[in-house]
């Protein structure tokens, strides 16, 4: 049979058939004998003092086993607070006891934890606990907040977390030169990520072996493991997180949430297993959320188009407490604010702000959706400015093919890219030309078409562990059994990127193993080799390049083995078509399970040669990679309702070599989902006193699939020198690339009326207002 | 979901169904499509101790059409409308209400007569009934009463239904030239603007028309000014359609919420008139 290469077909995807038939196991499919409920009393109010907690009526409810709050987990001996992995100068770190202490700082914040024998009796004794609070001021508007009091933490007496300044390049000459200087106030709007699966764990505590078992719905198995046994004094070898089906993160889960360590707690103090199943209201509340900044951004230019620099001060909103990387994520904002373009001076200011609401942290796209935001919206309010093209404004800016590897200003230096490969191919595709004559037509009929185009590039693949708040490195394990079939370990957790195919798909190449004979294990402490886990378009990037390093021993090994029964010299053999041969000679071969075999048995192995064909590598990325593209979005705008339709999508992105085309365009059709949710409907928001207003699916507008429209995706493949696959991430480039280039498109479609910015989310009623004739004849600006 | 403890019985009559309603008074409540009322149970906002199943109880399902007239058992699912071609024909207004309402799984578990006794100020129906002019069927203990849709919907969440009545069925008069117009919430799916026309033409022009608009104000309304200003209209005349249709919310305490304003909604509630107008025309 001819060999069939694996890498770059559509295969579909090996996961599939147990999630849409039902057969996978997430966290609340596992039973245990003799598994308690857990539910939470959560604080009513975003800021208060918590005078009393009674438990006396809730204990009294039939099943209930326990119940606690922060004063119990005091007097058994508890004082920790959860863990922040992020290290900026100056941060301010405020305790965040798992169990409010004293004070509750935003609506949801859990007060106490009831355990009972079903999920109903937890719930309903949740409420019979009497919790007296006394309102404090609350503090919501992040602005405000940065001014002064009321304060979300009076101990440290700021709300300002953390400022990071920057001034690099000559700022000052740039805009002391400039023709003109661009000015914008750009919000970008806190979001909710809405995973399918909510927060889910079970935590069961084995006396016998003193051994502590948590099933999580998490993307970072064993950084969560780590974590857990710190928080809870355990020897980390007696610690085991098993992630098992993951029902989505978007980098909500790659945290540490203090209900995790709660089951915990309560499992080893009951001796008995204990699960928590969110609700969705719950996950609306306590979840992390996303983005949330106000930037104030100028742009300095010249006539023709040129950018001088760019000037930002920019507020984050972190929410009440510092969660895993919640400080760390806005700062790639000012850091990527300069996109594909050669921008050589810049001046940010960043400033982390508390406030009395759920903290935020990663979520898809993790602070680059908000630099690429910034500034293709810039650009294109450069490019109205001087009513040139936004293609020409782009063009004259890029950084050129021939300027790679490309050191930007902030001290990031670009792998690879080609952007006028991809804006070319993304006006070609769209039919750009066509499509303005088409909008100038339209716009005699009264119709408004709007085309926006975004052109991105974002950093991902986390990556260089000097450069990360964790490990950036990961890890790979491939065991050759003794029948053949290949078990891989990998450190990476996917949760929806699919690399139980992808990694088989390169495995079954390089070794020359049929496919179906491959498995990938991941998601479990005791059986995968320590890995740091999905996130950050990290997977494939930095993951499957240890898988790739592993391959490379196995090969070097099974070549001495081959080498050894044909008494020839290994350098004269190679793996041609998934085999060992002789260089020129394809005459003889030996499979790797036969090689497999050989290293099984022990004998006829070369002198000093170890039996078995197994290695584990780890990969440690010298660099981010740097995925690109170049996306048109196509509106047509009612101008008597406001309402926006999508007519036309095109997305051209650039992630390298594609091991998997099916894999990679369900990737970018999610994220685009996801970005133009962002643009036209997504929007979280807190009322004055700290409710969350948008807290049901009944309010808060994810994309219902006829709200959108058949995607036009295409490449190109810019290979990247930093991991040995040559690939980049794509996980997060959709959701990164697709939102500006829907707002750009319904401002242009609105430019008739003089419109030159309008916030997300672009409701039609904003849309309409904005349309309206003013009194005097005068349309609003 | 994690609803409080509740119990739950399926009569095989009305007569079972009044005598549980007796039996456990205020705390009993019916379950017809449960599509509004186990959302309320989940986040314990409903805490029934008694819910009493409408599903075994025959001869509340179906559509019939006689002498030009059409009636639609209570308990007729919203999927079921959405595939009638009778309805179609007889009634496209009801039709393409119930083709806009929910998504397929609501669709096909939901119901008309439990949308409707709901009396939630976003029910589809409820704008459609109005515009029917249909007549509500109401059984009671002491046996069944007739009520007309325009005076069953008193308020928010409030009809004329007491807590002991079960509503069997809606009919009303076969009406061809009409039509279901909806601007949806981007989120839940319920109507900002519902807007329900029926027309009687007079060649190109209007010589009657009832519009109901639901999900504008506390309750669904008919919009009396607009349907005396459209007699006599010709809809192929844009300008005098759309004069006649301006001001369809007047007089309504108009809802407000972050995905319309007031203003934003009553200016809606215009346009969607006159396109349900329209495609009323369109038949």
């Amino acid at each position: 049979m001819a060999f069939t290469t694996m890498v770059g077909a559509k295969i579909k995807r090996r996961e599939d058939p147990r999630l849409i038939t039902g057969r996978a196991t997430y966290v609340d499919d596992v039973h245990l004998v003799g598994g308690l409920h857990a539910a939470f009393v959560r604080s009513p109010y975003a800021h208060a003092k918590i005078v009393s907690v009674d438990f006396k009526e809730a204990k009294a409810k039939p099943g209930v086993f326990a119940a606690y709050s922060a004063a119990d987990l005091k007097a058994a001996g508890f004082e920790g607070s959860m863990p922040t992995a992020a290290e900026l100068p100056g941060l301010q770190k405020p305790m965040h006891p798992p169990l409010a202490l004293n004070e509750a700082r935003f609506v949801g914040e859990a007060v106490a934890i009831v355990i009972a024998n079903d999920p109903y009796a937890a719930r309903d004794a949740a409420e019979a606990v009497v919790v007296t609070y006394e309102e404090l001021p609350v503090v919501i508007d992040m602005e405000k907040a940065a001014e002064g009091g009321p304060f979300v933490h009076s101990e440290i007496g700021t709300n300002v977390a953390y400022e990071m300044p920057m001034k690099l390049g000559e700022v000052d000459e740039a805009f002391a030169n400039a023709d003109l200087v661009v000015k914008q106030r750009i919000v970008n709007q806190r979001v909710v990520p809405c995973p399918m699966e909510v927060r889910t764990m079970l935590a069961n505590w084995e006396p016998g072996p003193a051994q502590l078992t948590l099933w999580a719905s998490t993307q970072i198995p064993h950084l969560l493991r780590t974590n857990v046994a710190m928080m809870l004094g355990l020897n980390e070898t007696k610690v085991r997180v098993i992630a098992p089906e993951v029902g989505g993160g978007f980098g909500a889960k790659l945290q540490f949430y203090a209900e995790e360590f709660l089951v915990c707690w309560a499992a080893m103090q009951l001796g008995r297993p204990v699960k928590y199943i969110e609700t969705r209201s719950e996950c609306f509340q306590n979840m992390t959320h996303g983005r949330d900044q106000v930037q104030y951004v100028e742009l300095a230019a010249k006539k023709d188009g040129t950018v001088l620099g760019l000037r930002m001060k920019i507020f984050s909103n972190l929410g009440a407490y510092n969660y895993m990387l919640t400080p760390a994520i806005a700062t790639f904002t000012p850091m990527m604010a300069p996109g594909c373009y050669k921008i050589p001076a810049l001046e940010s200011h960043l400033i982390g702000v508390f406030t009395n609401t759920v903290a935020t942290d990663a979520y898809r796209g993790a602070g680059r959706p908000e630099a690429t935001f910034l500034i293709e919206r810039m650009m294109d309010l450069l490019a109205a400015e001087l009513q040139m093209d936004p293609v020409d404004v782009r063009r004259k800016n890029f950084i050129a093919e021939s300027e790679f590897p490309y050191p930007i200003v902030t001290g990031l230096t670009y792998d690879s890219g080609n952007y006028e490969a991809s804006l070319a191919k993304v006006l070609e595709v769209s039919d750009y030309a066509g499509l303005r004559a088409k909008q100038a037509e339209l716009r005699k009929e009264g119709r408004y078409l709007g085309i926006g185009l975004s052109t991105y590039v974002e950093v991902c693949g986390m990556g260089p562990s000097a450069a990360m708040p964790a490990p950036g490195w990961d890890s790979a394990t491939i065991r050759v059994e003794p029948t053949g079939s290949v078990t891989v370990m990998t450190g990476v957790s996917p949760h929806g990127q699919g690399q139980e195919t992808t990694f088989a798909q390169i495995v079954a190449d390089d070794l020359g193993v049929p496919i179906d004979s491959i498995n990938i294990i991941h998601g479990d402490t005791d059986k995968v080799q320590y890995g740091v886990g999905t996130f950050g378009s990290r997977g494939t990037a930095v993951g499957g390049a240890a898988l790739k390093l592993a391959i490379r021993t196995i090969q070097e090994k099974a070549i001495k083995i081959a080498a050894h029964q044909w008494e020839a010299n290994p350098d004269d053999l190679e793996y041609k078509d998934g085999k060992i041969t002789v260089k020129g000679d394809p005459s003889k071969s030996l499979t790797t399970a036969e090689a497999g075999f050989i290293a099984f048995r022990g004998i006829n192995l070369p002198a000093g040669l170890e039996p078995g064909l197994d290695a584990t590598r780890r990969f440690e990325p010298p660099n981010f990679v740097y995925p690109f593209g170049a996306h048109i979005c196509v509106v047509e705008v009612d101008a008597r309702t406001g309402e926006v339709k999508i007519v036309k999508y095109v997305a051209v992105d650039d992630c390298g070599p594609i091991i998997n085309p099916l894999i990679v365009e369900g990737q970018i059709h999610g994220g685009l989902a996801q970005g133009i949710a962002q643009a036209l409907f997504e929007e979280a928001v807190y009322d004055e006193s700290g409710q969350l207003t948008s807290g049901s699916f009944m309010d808060y507008a994810i994309p219902h699939a006829e709200q959108l429209l058949s995607f036009e995706t295409d490449h190109t493949a810019t290979p990247t020198d930093v991991n040995p696959l040559g690939i980049k991430g794509v996980g997060e480039a959709g959701t990164i690339g697709s939102t500006p280039a829907v707002v750009n498109a319904v401002m242009d479609a609105l430019a008739p009326f003089g419109v030159k910015h309008i916030d997300m989310p672009l409701r039609p009623e904003k849309l309409w207002a904005a349309m309206q004739p003013k009194k005097n004849g005068q349309v609003h600006a | 979901m994690i609803p409080t403890k509740f119990e739950y019985a399926k009569p095989s009559s009305l007569d079972e169904a009044f005598a549980l309603l007796a039996e456990h008074g205020p705390d009993a409540k019916l379950l017809a499509g449960g599509h509004s009322l186990i959302p309320m149970m989940k986040l314990r906002l409903a805490e029934p101790e008694m819910l009493i199943d409408l599903a075994g109880i025959p001869g509340l399902t179906g559509i019939t059409v006689r002498d030009g007239r059409v009636s639609i058992g209570a308990m007729t699912k919203h999927a079921t409308l959405a595939a009638s071609e009778e309805l179609r024909q007889h009634a496209p207004v009801l039709f393409e209400a119930a083709n806009a309402l929910g998504d397929p799984q609501v669709r096909n578990r939901g119901t008309i007569g439990g949308a409707l006794a709901n009396g939630d100020p976003g029910c589809d129906y409820a704008a459609v009934m109005l515009a029917l002019d249909a007549t509500f069927t109401v059984a009671g203990k002491g046996g069944t009463r007739e009520e007309a849709a325009s005076s069953f919907m008193v308020g928010m969440f409030e009809t004329t239904l007491s807590p002991e009545e079960v509503l069997v069925g809606v009919s009303f008069a076969a009406a061809p030239a009409s039509a279901y117009v909806k601007y949806a919430h981007p989120a839940s799916g319920y109507p900002l603007v519902g807007a329900a026309v029926v027309l009687s033409m007079n060649g190109d022009a209007i010589s009657e028309a009832r519009v109901g608009v639901t999900g504008v104000g506390d309750h669904a309304f008919r919009a009396g000014s607009v349907e005396k200003a459209l007699a006599g209209v010709r809809p192929s005349d844009r300008t005098a359609l759309e004069g006649a249709c301006a001001g369809s919310a007047a007089g309504v305490d108009v809802r407000s919420e972050p995905a319309a304003g007031a203003g934003y909604r009553s200016a809606m509630c215009d346009v969607y008139v006159s396109r349900a107008v329209l495609a009323a025309t369109r038949g």
